[in-house]
């Protein structure tokens, strides 16, 4: 394949950046996109021009790291996938291919496509735990029994990888799937349940000092989250939230 | 300096009590004072900085990546083992610290395995606790399956995705400690050297990696919980940032390396498709419990097959080699990751792999669909013989055990396995080599300590599976913070380390001109460029299979690439920015060093043993051949300038609670 990429790039934080042109011959459809990208900076290096940056680890879809808006979309047009998880075999010979960083005020960028995410962990750590000590003199695992249909929806809700898709995809860069995910894992737990006010209050409380939008139930995020985490997480925090407010 | 391991004396089953009973506490009030620095944030570290943050020392804490949420660990998918006896099969901490032994090939260290085997269950109520969602039966209670090298069910699990649990627990512990600012946590900067003081280690130059400055940090101990180095290979299954430079610059600052060349080779990955490939995707081990691997029985259909004539629905049962159930009935398909591996490296060389390359095996699942399909039938009162309907339920119950590693490989490979049969071949996974330490953790540098993969301490030559995730947290949550206790108790009177001192001043220079000789280097080639080529030579030399003459061959041909490399290579930008071409420098210089003594390693050790396999040491039906007279220790390397002239270090293995038998699993 031969494609137009057409890629934001950007000094540091204080540059404005721009969208820049840049032509790839010979993609074969077995690449992931990150390969190709791995590529294309092969080749700029070698003509002694500044490779592109993107965050990236582990490639096989799990740690959360890449990100990439590709043609207007989060990890672009598959569903279900992180971008080191997308093929280029979902493009044709021909095409042209926008790429940019996820866009949000939370998510400031540091170079190029690569941006600064730890908003993020800011809200994790203003109550994304339960305060047992790490000492291992708990009570049995199986001494308080918990329905396998609630520990699956713990699961679900756990299995949020906290790339910030669902920020980027939103028209008002609400951190609220992600957020919710955290909480309904807990929620949903017998152990989580007994600061269950505190945390979603301090959560909530540090989202949106942290700048992020409100949601509006316009459900892109959901459409774009390479997890599947559902929508049914933000309604579950709206309850958590509300009772936590009124307590 | 003779190596002393420090192994308490008495019985293996009460060693650890004994020691946790006499060693020095530090009174609560004095941990205030003293700073710990923790680099890595993997299931080792992450558990490390939590608990030592929670007991009450202040910890500094480092990663690359932008959040520690991101470490490797969390690609772990299988599980995690503990003898908790659930299943009531006869498990107990002596079985599984004797599975552990055994399936190490008989090159670990008893008293440790015996610990981390007693530590074990507490790692499950620990994490269900902090709120881990690890599968349950309908009943309510904790689900458990088997793995390799076992005969019993001791893997506790969160479906295919069991190391992102865990490390979103530790992860979220560390969040608690941050929040309390008990941890000050450091992301995206990287550990460029240690410092010592006196003979002691007091601290770490880091860079961080957004404006490239170069940082002094000083503690009163050091943590290397930095995982480990098989991306010396270029392909693995490791992320593509893990890297060998924290533990090598310890190593060049007086810690010895022990083992190098113990690196396990995973069964069950996808297959490489083509040159443009950066890194391997494995498959969880767990897919071996309904999984049967085989491969055409004549070569002709092999042939066929390759070439697009035959697809492997159309071969029947009996034109179908199980060549693992054939050789070793007894565990059949959970073979140990090291026999799997070569079972099917002997297949293919022979001439049966399955995809273009001739480098693959199949992994199906078409008759564990019929079973559970049957099964759910049965329970549901439908029909058993509606082929359909029984396929349909039986793929069901496989897409709740396996579903999300199902759909990664459809991902990848552009096929559907649930209807044909998965293609699988060996690649790089975990190293069992590392940092040498003695029983309580500690290099031989003294207040420098090194946790989970970065240490070679548990697995011996080869390593169950879910056992790497049990190593790191019982070495996070539930080792270290006893015995750095014990050697912090001196450190109560020391007071803030300065770094203003000489040695932080001569390792931050010594960082920077390495980085300005990278930077001011106007070579032709990429990094990746070397970092190819050095992988090739692993792989063609010191991979599955290694004999004397190729092992010497790459011991040249590693040191002149790195010569090559020093002189030609390519470093776009700048130092004091954002720059991953030069991070990425950093670590592969420190590769094609590690390279080298991995390979000389491989060339000393006249033996084969679990994920160390020399052709020329193997038993008339192509096994490993230990050589226990004269191999059964601990090879811990002292640097001394270069890889070449480093020196051998002995610490014999001594085994009074399992005897050494040639492994079987017939």
């Amino acid at each position: 394949m031969n494609l137009t990429l057409k890629i934001w790039r950007q000094k540091d934080a204080r540059d404005k950046g721009r969208m820049v042109d840049y032509k790839i011959s010979d993609v074969s459809g077995d690449m992931s996109f990150l390969e190709m990208l791995d590529v294309l900076n092969e080749d700029l290096n070698n003509k002694g021009e500044d490779p592109i940056a993107f965050d990236h680890d582990c490639r096989e879809g799990i740690c959360g790291m890449c990100s990439l808006f590709i043609n207007g979309e989060a990890h672009g047009p598959d569903r279900g996938v992180t971008t080191c998880q997308l093929h280029m075999r979902k493009f044709k010979d021909g095409d042209t291919i926008y790429i940019e960083p996820f866009r949000a005020k939370a998510f400031p960028v540091i170079k190029d496509l690569v941006v600064d995410r730890s908003s993020f962990d800011r809200i994790q750590q203003a109550g994304g735990f339960i305060s047992v000590n790490t000492s291992g003199n708990t009570i049995d695992a199986n001494a308080i029994p918990i329905k396998k249909h609630d520990a699956d929806r713990s699961f679900d809700a756990a299995t949020c990888i906290g790339c910030g898709a669902c920020v980027a995809s939103c028209k008002n860069a609400s951190a609220m799937l992600f957020v919710s995910a955290k909480v309904s894992q807990f929620a949903l737990l017998p152990q989580g349940k007994v600061e269950a006010t505190q945390r979603v209050l301090n959560m909530v409380n540090k989202m949106d000092e942290e700048g992020f939008g409100n949601c509006t139930n316009t459900g892109a995020c959901e459409v774009e989250c390479p997890k599947g985490i559902s929508l049914e997480n933000i309604a579950r925090m709206n309850r958590e939230y509300l009772f936590a407010s009124v307590k | 300096m003779a190596l002393d391991s420090k192994i308490p004396e008495g019985p293996i089953a009460s060693k650890w009590t004994d020691y946790k009973n006499h060693i020095n506490l530090v009174n609560p009030a004095n941990k205030r004072n003293i700073d710990v620095i923790v680099v890595g944030t993997g299931l080792a570290g992450g558990s490390a900085a939590a608990t030592l943050a929670e007991l009450g020392y202040n910890v500094k804490a480092f990663c690359f990546q932008d959040s520690p949420r991101r470490a490797h660990s969390i690609a772990a998918q299988g599980g995690i083992n503990a003898a908790k006896n659930y299943q009531g099969d006869g498990d107990s901490t002596f079985r599984l610290f004797y599975d552990t032994v055994k399936g190490g090939d008989y090159r670990a260290r008893e008293a440790n395995v015996h610990r981390l085997a007693e530590v074990s269950a507490n790692i499950i109520d620990q994490c269900v606790a902090q709120g881990v969602p690890l599968a349950r039966e309908y009943g309510g209670l904790l689900d458990n399956r088997s793995f390799g090298g076992t005969l019993v069910s001791r893997t506790f699990y969160a479906k295919g995705q069991t190391g992102q649990q865990l490390l979103l627990g530790a992860y979220s512990a560390m969040n608690r400690q941050i929040g309390r600012g008990k941890i000050q946590m450091y992301n995206r900067h990287e550990m460029l050297d240690l410092v010592i003081v006196n003979g002691k280690a007091r601290g770490i130059i880091a860079r961080n990696l957004v404006t490239g400055e170069l940082e002094r940090h000083s503690a009163h101990a050091v943590v290397l919980g930095t995982g480990g180095y098989g991306n010396v290979f270029f392909l693995s299954t490791n992320a593509m940032g893990s890297n060998v430079t924290a533990a090598w610059k310890i190593h060049k600052k007086g810690a010895y390396f022990a083992n190098p060349c113990y690196t396990q080779i995973h069964p069950t990955c996808i297959p490489v498709s083509g040159d443009h490939q950066s890194k391997l995707t494995l498959m969880s081990e767990s897919l071996r419990n309904d999984g049967r691997i085989w491969v055409p029985k004549n070569l002709e259909d092999a042939k066929a097959i390759r070439e697009g004539r035959k697809k492997p629905t159309d071969l029947s049962e009996e034109e179908r080699d199980y060549y693992l159930e054939r050789r070793y009935p007894s565990f059949g398909n959970l073979v140990p990751r090291d026999v799997a591996s070569r079972a099917a490296k002997e297949r293919c060389d022979a001439g049966y792999g399955v995809n273009k390359t001739g480098e693959a095996v199949y992994l199906d699942f078409a008759s564990a669909i019929i079973r559970y399909g049957k099964e759910q039938a049965k329970i549901k009162g439908l029909n058993t013989e509606d082929e359909a309907l029984v396929k349909k339920l039986g793929t069901e119950v496989i897409e709740n055990k396996y579903g999300n590693l199902f759909q990664m490989y459809e991902k990848i490979v552009d096929e559907n396995p649930y209807v044909t049969p998965m293609m699988i071949y060996p690649a790089v996974h975990y190293t069992m080599g590392g940092i040498w330490v003695d029983y309580n953790l500690m290099t031989t540098i003294e207040g420098c300590y090194a946790i989970g993969e970065a240490n070679f301490s548990d697995h011996g030559a080869n390593r169950l599976g879910a056992s790497a995730l049990m190593q790191g947290l019982a070495d996070g949550y539930f080792v270290l913070p006893y015995t750095i206790g014990d050697y912090l108790a001196k450190d109560i009177r020391t007071g803030k380390i300065s770094t203003d001192l000489p040695e932080f001043e001569e390792a931050e220079n010594n960082v920077r001109a390495q980085l300005e000789r990278f930077i001011n280097n106007k070579g032709t080639h990429t990094v990746d460029h070397f970092h190819k080529r050095l992988g090739k030579i692993m792989w063609d030399k010191v991979g599955m299979a290694r004999n004397a003459q190729g092992l010497t061959e790459a011991i040249g041909e590693i040191a002149a690439l790195r010569e090559e490399f020093y002189r030609d290579v390519k470093v776009p930008g700048d130092m004091y920015s954002f720059n991953q071409e030069l991070e990425k420098a950093m670590r592969v210089a420190d590769f094609l060093e590690l390279g080298e003594l991995f390979a000389k390693d491989a060339l000393h050790r006249n033996e084969s043993c679990g994920g160390h396999f020399r052709e020329e040491y193997q038993t008339e039906e192509g096994e490993a051949q230990r050589d226990d007279e004269n191999f059964a220790y601990v090879a811990a390397w002292e640097y001394r300038g270069k890889p070449s002239e480093a020196v051998l270090h002995k610490e014999p293995l001594v085994f009074d609670n399992v005897k050494l038998v040639q492994r079987s699993y017939k």
